[in-house]
C-alpha cells in the first residue's frame, strides 16, 4: 500500500491528534530514504539546490541534489556562497526562492483559444492532479505562505491555479538555525523554528558521530510517514542539544522591524520618500523575491496563423509605471509614489485588507536589492520626525 | 508589465481590401543582424507566407517591388547626408515605418563617435578617407522622420518580431515590455549576477525583451535594449562603483550599445508629483 493510498480519507491538513512528544532520530542515510520516499510518492519534490553560487529552490530527484557542506554570506546587495567542508545540509540562511515559486510560479497557463467552424472555442488550463512535495521550508516561508494563501482564496473567488498546487502540498520544514543577518523574523513574528504549517520538521545537529536530525510531525500524513521509515525516536539528550541550538539561533538578529510600522509608513508626505526614490532602481527585484507579493499580470499571445491565442498570467511588480497605468496614465509616476505604494501596504493597508501584516521578516528584498536598500532601515528613517531628521540619509 | 505602443497604431489599408499588406525591409548604418533576425524566423514565418507580400528585401530576394508599401522595417542609424534624405523618401512611401534594432532606435555602436574627433576616425580607418561624407554624429531614425513602432535590441528579439508582425496581420493590440531585464532574470529563475557574483550589471535600468540572455550565461546586461521606463542611471552608477568600476569603465558599459538612449537619463531621475 502507498502512502497515498493510506491517506485517502485523511485530511491532508488535519493535525495530529497524538502528544506532541514524539521526536524521532534520523541520520543521513534516513535523510537519504525520506527523500526517496517523497520521490516515490510525490510526483514533483522541490528543495534546496546549489546552482551558480546560489541556494534556489528547483525540483531534485534524490538527497545527492541538495547541497552539502555549503554556507553562504548575506548582506544588502551581497549574497556569497562558501564551502565549509562539513557534512550539514541545512546550515545556511534564506535563497532567493520562496515557497511561492512553487504555488504562485512566475508564469502560469489561464486559457488558449481556438477558431473552429467559424467560432471561438477556448480551453482553459487545466490544473492537474500533480502532488508536490518540498523539503526544506522555514518557519517564516510557511508563515508566507499562509499569508499568500489568505490573498488568493480568502474571499469569494478562490484561485483554482494556487488552490490546486497549495491544497495538498507536503511540506518538510527545515528549523533554521543559520539565519542570515539580513533576516528578522523574530519582531516579525515567527521563527526561527516552524511551530505548525508542515507535515514534517525537522532540526538538523552537528555531532560528533554524524549528523543528526531530529523530526517531529505536524499532521497524520507526515507521522505516516515515519512509521513507514520504521525509525526510533530521540534521545532527550538530542532534544535538548535542539532547544539550544534554536536559542542561539533566535539570538543572532541585528536587525528589527517595529510594532507600530503600520502607522509609520502611512504618512504619505514624510520626506524620507523622496530619499529613498533617489536610490530605489524602479527594477522589481524585492517584489520578485518577496514571498508574499502576489501581483500578476495578463499576458496574451495570438499565434501568427491568426488561428490561435493564449493567455498566460504572469509576475507584475507595483515598481513598474504600467501597473498604474489607466486612461491618462500611470497614476504612480514618480519612484517615490511607487516605493511607497509598496511598503505600505505591505506594512500598512496589509493589515485592513488581511488582517496581518504582509511581511515575514525573510530579509529577501534586503539581500536581493541590487543597491542594498534596506526595508529596516527605510522604517527607521520614517520613523523619525521629519522636521527633526538629521539632513544626511543617503549612505 | 507590457504596454500598448504611445500611439495607437494604425493598420493598413490593403488589411481591409482582403490584400496581403506589403513589407519592405530597409538598411541604414548597422550590421544586417537585425534583418537576418527576420531571416531566422524562417520556419515561422512559412505560416504567414500567403499573408505578407514581401516586396523590397535585398537581403533576402532579389525581387523589387516599387512602393508605396503597408509596412516599412527600417534597421540601422542615419550617419550620412545621403542617409537622412533617403529615409524621408521611405517614410513618404510607407504607411507603418517600423524601426528594429539599437542603430536604428538610439544611434548603435558607431554612435560611439558622436563628439569625437570623426575626421581622425576617418583618416585611421580608409584608405581613401576623401571618399567618406560623414555627419557629425549617428543618430536614430526617429530624429528624421515619424516612426510608428520601435523594436529594441542589438539585435532584436525574434520573438518580439514575430508578435508585432502578428498583430499586424489579424490587428490586435501589441504590447511590448517596459519593465527592467531583472524581472525576466527573476521570472526565468537566473540568480542576480550582481548580487551572487558582483559582476557589474546593467539590468536594473534596461528594458526587458531579450528574455535576459546574458546574465542567464552569467554575464552582467550590456544594455542592448535601451532604457527601461524609469531609469536610474545614477544610483546604478553609485553601485557599480562599489563593484569595482571607475567612472571610465561605467561610461565605456553604458556608451556600447545605447549610449545616447542612456545619457538622457544621467540626471536624477525626474520626479513627478507623488
Amino acid at each position: 500500500m502507498t502512502l497515498a493510498q493510506r491517506w485517502a480519507g485523511v485530511d491532508p491538513g488535519s493535525v495530529s491528534s497524538e502528544p506532541a512528544a514524539e521526536w524521532w532520530l534520523m541520520r543521513a542515510g534516513d535523510l537519504h530514504r525520506l527523500v526517496s520516499l517523497l520521490t516515490v510518492e510525490f510526483d514533483e519534490v522541490f528543495g534546496p539546490v546549489a546552482v551558480d553560487g546560489v541556494i534556489r529552490v528547483r525540483q531534485i530527484h534524490s538527497l545527492a541534489d541538495l547541497p552539502i557542506g555549503v554556507t553562504e554570506e548575506q548582506e544588502t546587495a551581497s549574497y556569497r556562497l562558501h564551502e565549509t567542508g562539513t557534512a550539514l545540509r541545512f546550515s545556511y540562511g534564506l535563497g532567493p526562492d520562496s515557497l511561492k515559486s512553487i504555488v504562485h510560479p512566475p508564469r502560469s497557463p489561464v486559457w488558449t483559444m481556438r477558431r473552429q467552424d467559424g467560432s471561438l472555442v477556448v480551453d482553459p488550463a487545466l490544473h492537474g492532479t500533480t502532488t508536490r512535495a518540498v523539503i526544506g521550508a522555514r518557519a517564516c516561508d510557511i508563515r508566507a505562505l499562509e499569508i499568500l494563501e489568505r490573498t488568493q482564496t480568502g474571499g469569494p473567488h478562490a484561485d483554482p491555479a494556487f488552490t490546486a498546487r497549495r491544497s495538498e502540498l507536503f511540506v518538510v520544514a527545515i528549523d533554521c538555525t543559520h539565519p542570515a543577518p539580513t533576516c528578522f523574523c523574530k519582531t516579525a513574528g515567527q521563527g526561527p523554528a516552524a511551530d505548525q504549517g508542515f507535515d514534517l520538521a525537522v532540526t538538523e545537529l552537528d555531532d560528533p558521530n554524524g549528523v543528526v536530525y531530529l523530526v517531529r510531525a505536524g499532521t497524520d500524513r507526515g507521522r505516516s510517514m515515519m512509521f513507514a521509515l520504521h525509525l526510533g525516536y530521540a534521545p532527550p539528550r538530542q532534544i535538548e542539544r535542539r532547544t539550544r541550538a534554536l536559542e542561539e539561533a533566535n539570538r543572532d538578529f541585528i536587525r528589527e522591524l517595529p510594532n507600530d510600522a503600520s502607522d509609520v509608513v502611512r504618512q504619505t508626505d514624510h520626506p524620507q520618500w523622496e530619499v529613498v526614490a533617489e536610490r530605489c532602481l524602479t527594477c522589481g527585484n524585492c517584489t520578485a523575491v518577496c514571498p508574499t507579493c502576489f501581483c500578476t499580470d495578463m499576458e496574451d499571445r495570438v499565434g501568427l496563423d491568426g488561428e490561435t491565442a493564449t493567455r498566460t498570467r504572469v509576475w507584475d511588480t507595483c515598481f513598474s509605471q504600467e501597473y498604474s497605468h489607466l486612461g491618462p496614465g500611470p497614476h504612480r509616476a514618480s519612484t517615490a509614489a511607487r516605493y511607497r505604494q509598496w511598503l505600505s501596504h505591505k506594512l500598512g493597508t496589509w493589515h485592513d485588507q488581511f488582517g496581518e501584516s504582509g511581511c515575514v521578516g525573510c530579509g529577501r528584498c534586503i539581500t536581493w536589492c541590487p543597491v542594498g536598500i534596506d526595508l529596516t532601515a527605510e522604517i527607521e528613517s520614517l520613523s523619525l520626525d521629519p522636521l527633526s531628521r538629521p539632513s544626511e540619509e543617503m549612505p | 508589465m507590457q504596454h500598448a505602443s504611445p500611439s495607437p497604431i494604425v493598420w493598413p489599408d490593403s488589411l481591409d481590401r482582403g490584400e496581403p499588406p506589403s513589407l519592405a525591409v530597409w538598411k541604414f548604418a548597422s550590421c544586417d543582424g537585425c534583418q537576418l533576425s527576420l531571416l531566422d524566423c524562417e520556419d515561422e514565418l512559412l505560416a504567414v507566407a500567403g499573408r505578407v507580400a514581401i516586396s523590397y528585401f535585398p537581403e533576402a530576394t532579389t525581387a523589387m517591388v516599387s512602393g508605396p508599401y503597408d509596412v516599412s522595417l527600417v534597421e540601422g542609424s542615419i550617419t550620412t547626408a545621403h542617409d537622412a534624405e533617403r529615409i524621408r523618401q521611405i517614410r513618404r512611401q510607407s504607411r507603418l515605418l517600423v524601426t528594429i534594432g539599437a542603430c536604428a532606435t538610439a544611434g548603435g555602436i558607431q554612435a560611439l563617435r558622436n563628439g569625437r574627433d570623426v575626421d581622425g576616425f576617418r583618416s585611421i580607418v580608409y584608405a581613401h578617407p576623401e571618399y567618406i561624407d560623414l555627419l557629425a554624429e549617428s543618430t536614430p531614425i526617429a530624429d528624421h522622420v515619424p516612426v510608428d513602432l520601435e523594436l529594441r535590441g542589438c539585435p532584436i528579439d525574434r520573438s518580439q518580431l514575430l508578435q508585432t508582425l502578428a498583430a499586424l496581420l489579424d490587428r490586435h493590440a501589441l504590447r511590448l515590455p517596459t519593465t527592467s531585464v531583472c524581472v525576466d532574470c527573476k521570472a526565468r529563475g537566473t540568480s542576480c549576477v550582481m548580487v551572487a557574483h558582483g559582476t557589474p550589471c546593467l539590468g536594473p535600468i534596461t528594458q526587458a525583451g531579450c528574455n535576459a540572455l546574458c546574465p542567464s550565461f552569467h554575464r552582467g546586461c550590456y544594455g542592448c535594449f535601451g532604457p527601461m521606463e524609469s531609469p536610474n542611471v545614477p544610483a546604478l552608477r553609485t553601485q557599480l562603483e562599489l563593484l569595482g568600476l571607475d567612472g571610465a569603465g561605467i561610461d565605456r558599459l553604458l556608451d556600447t550599445f545605447n549610449g545616447p538612449a542612456f545619457a538622457e537619463f544621467e540626471q536624477e531621475p525626474e520626479s513627478g508629483p507623488p
